[in-house]
């Protein structure tokens, strides 16, 4: 069977698995919509986590980075994994405590100002569509690989089934197709991984794959690719290119943001007690390693392949999947020194990187592009994005593996999509109407709002899908950020710290807040070209900056509240009733 | 203080150190073995692998994981010392 026919059996057959649970699991309440009841097994919910953490970013553009990065690309292995140690030592037991809906429920309580939870509202919202720009526009590139319709159409699709099983089922519905999705979304990572580690080295675990010596030669994999990358003039796959305290604060601050996401965090409303909350992290972590343990191997090998089979050949000896992606844009060929062989050396082959591409065909069929070539002798451009999609196709898997990747794709994609629309829509529902404007409205109402604003979310989703800002990775890296330094302390100050005041997490979030958005927003929009580290405070690019906003935080909430009013006693006892896994929720 | 205050008190500080110990492993293992001492563990070769390289992309995650197993284990024991588990 073709690729195509294949993809659309299995994609139809995956999605409609996620709409047959999504009919099974209809939410009846609100708390059933906004954390399932309380009732969700943890090992359930640490797959459900698990499927919504890792999104398209983690399951299309991780591995591809990473094989572009080498050794850099470890800060979002770090990153995204050790935040959940911190979510499991530090937030998920405790909240799971206090027990109720939503995060800005927990910072408004316990900060017993409703200004507080406004602005706890106001970072979720924006952290959380920032975030769900970058799935839309993985939704985007799969379809229209693979099932040929345009990328508009594309997203259209994506959004109806999630509207299906976001709106009706709410949070229950999303947890048990989350559930689906993380089964699927895991297999279709591994299956090409396992593959491709034993036609590379023989060995079916790809995490040894990875230290292992080549079949062809008699030398490891990782010095093979060091050697291999140095000859067309790049640096050592597994050196440092930017400097210690970049990475450092990179990593530091994708794990403390990743603590600080609300969809991941309210994720642990769901258990039933506090205990579970502790080990459902434990799950979640060990799912997502699965992942994270396979990606980096899975880079090497592209990186390798990629080489291998694309410097030196011939336009017109590539293999299909080389054309099929520049006929989509995500690769360029410019034959700069018209021997109609492809060099790919380290640099940009074009001026501003991206192929601005013209109608016409050049004497090879290629596609020709407008842009001015650089004098480097580089003359591919190849868009990160799609290395773990065409990777089966590279190292010629059977149609089958590169139609469940695609079907995985989508998984990770759509589970991310979900959870997080299910945060926005709970945040205007319930913490912005019921909590905040308007506290007489009936349970009834709240649920229908939640459906409305679910459903609403969903649509403006979708507008950044067709009109995408930046690329996947990229956009979710600001997300981080804005977590770290806003979300992130509030909670932890708001659990650790009895003497926290309101005034103090208010004016904590909203300097950690404003800080990071302006070192990000003045760096990537308003002045790009001074993005170098020659004019980054202390040599942090706008990536690890949300590490500095959280210090921010962190200080400017001590001092405010030291020289201010400590908080009321109930305040006290709520602290000192969430700290203690027994007694009323 | 009462008998349920002083309670209160040796739980919360036997959780405090519970958690401090394991965040400094946290730590250790991946700004520490990942990035900061990177370049002298990178003179240890084991199999293809430098092994600052591996504890960033490998090593690290695996001692995640087990700080979170850990962590359960001994909340679970605590909670169940100082009888204040939900059971």
């Amino acid at each position: 069977m073709d690729v195509q026919l294949l993809t659309y059996i299995i994609v139809g057959a995956a999605f409609a698995l996620y709409i047959a649970i999504a009919l099974w699991s209809r939410a009846s309440s609100t708390g059933e919509f906004y954390v399932a009841g309380g009732g969700v097994h943890p090992i359930a919910n640490g797959m459900a986590t698990a499927a919504d953490w890792m999104s398209a970013a983690s399951f299309i553009s991780m591995a591809g980075i990473i094989s572009f990065m080498g050794r850099d690309g470890s800060v979002y292995l770090m990153g995204w994994t050790g935040g959940y140690v911190l979510l499991a030592l530090l937030l998920a037991p405790y909240l799971r405590k206090f027990g109720k809906f939503t995060v800005p429920d927990f910072i408004g309580d316990r900060y017993y100002s409703n200004i507080a939870r406004l602005v706890a509202v106001i970072c979720l919202i924006f952290i959380s569509f920032t975030y769900i720009a970058g799935q839309m526009r993985g939704v985007g590139i799969v379809f229209s690989r693979f099932l040929e319709v345009d990328i508009n159409t594309g997203v259209i699709i994506g959004m109806a089934i999630v509207f299906i099983y976001a709106v009706l089922g709410g949070m229950k519905g999303i947890t048990y197709t989350q559930v689906a999705q993380y089964c699927v979304l895991i297999f279709a990572y591994m299956v090409p991984a396992i593959f491709i580690s034993i036609l590379m080295t023989g060995n079916p675990i790809p995490q040894l794959g990875f230290g292992s010596k080549l079949l062809t030669e008699d030398i490891y994999l990782l010095d093979k690719l060091n050697l291999v990358l140095n000859d067309i003039g790049f640096n050592s796959y597994t050196d440092f290119n930017k400097s210690k305290i970049d990475i450092f604060c990179i990593t530091a601050a994708l794990m403390v943001g990743t603590a600080g996401l609300p969809h991941v965090i309210v994720r642990f409303f769901t258990v039933p007690r506090v205990k579970d909350a502790r080990t459902s992290a434990g799950w979640a972590l060990l799912f997502i390693a699965i992942l994270y343990l396979t990606a980096p191997a899975v880079s090497s090998f592209a990186r390798l392949n990629f080489v291998n089979t694309i410097d030196n050949t011939a336009y017109t000896d590539t293999p299909k999947w080389f054309k099929n992606w520049e006929d989509i844009g995500l690769i360029s060929w410019t034959d700069k020194n018209k021997d109609g062989i492809i060099q790919y050396r380290s640099g940009n082959a074009l001026e501003k990187n991206k192929p601005q591409f013209t109608s016409e065909r050049g004497q090879y069929n290629q596609r020709l592009v407008l842009n001015n070539l650089t004098s480097n002798p580089n003359e591919i451009y190849i868009d990160r994005d799609i290395m773990v999609l065409a990777n089966p196709e590279i190292a010629k898997l059977p149609n089958w593996v590169i139609a469940l990747v695609a079907a995985g794709a989508l998984a990770a994609a759509l589970s991310t999509a979900a959870g997080l629309l299910l945060v926005i829509s709970s945040a205007v529902s319930h913490d912005l109407m019921k909590k905040t404007l308007k506290p007489s409205i009936t349970e009834k109402q709240e649920l229908l709002l939640a459906r409305i604003s679910a459903a609403t979310a969903i649509i403006i989703a979708g507008i950044f899908g067709i009109y995408p800002p930046a690329f996947v990775a990229q956009v979710v890296a600001f997300a981080f950020g804005l977590a770290a330094a806003s979300i992130f302390p509030a909670i932890v100050m708001g659990i650790f710290s009895k003497r926290m005041n309101q005034y103090g997490a208010i004016f904590g979030m909203l300097s950690g807040l404003t800080f990071t958005a302006i070192y990000i927003v003045f760096f990537k929009f308003i002045s790009p070209e001074l993005n170098t580290s020659e004019y980054w405070f202390l040599g942090i690019s706008p990536e690890g900056i949300g590490v500095i906003g959280m210090i921010i935080n962190f200080l400017v909430a001590i001092f405010i509240s030291s020289i201010t009013k400590p908080p009321p006693v109930e305040v006290y006892e709520i602290v000192d009733n969430i700290r203690m896994p027994e007694g009323d929720k | 203080m009462n008998k349920e205050k002083i309670n209160k008190y040796s739980y919360w500080k036997a959780n405090l150190k519970i958690v401090s110990i394991l965040l400094s492993i946290w730590f250790i293992s991946s700004f520490g073995a990942g990035i900061i001492f990177s370049d002298f563990l990178d003179k240890i070769k084991i199999g293809g692998f430098e092994l600052g390289f591996w504890f960033a992309q490998q090593g690290s995650i695996i001692i995640f994981v087990l700080l979170i197993v850990i962590y359960c284990f001994l909340m679970n024991r605590l909670d169940k010392k100082f009888e204040v588990s939900e059971e």
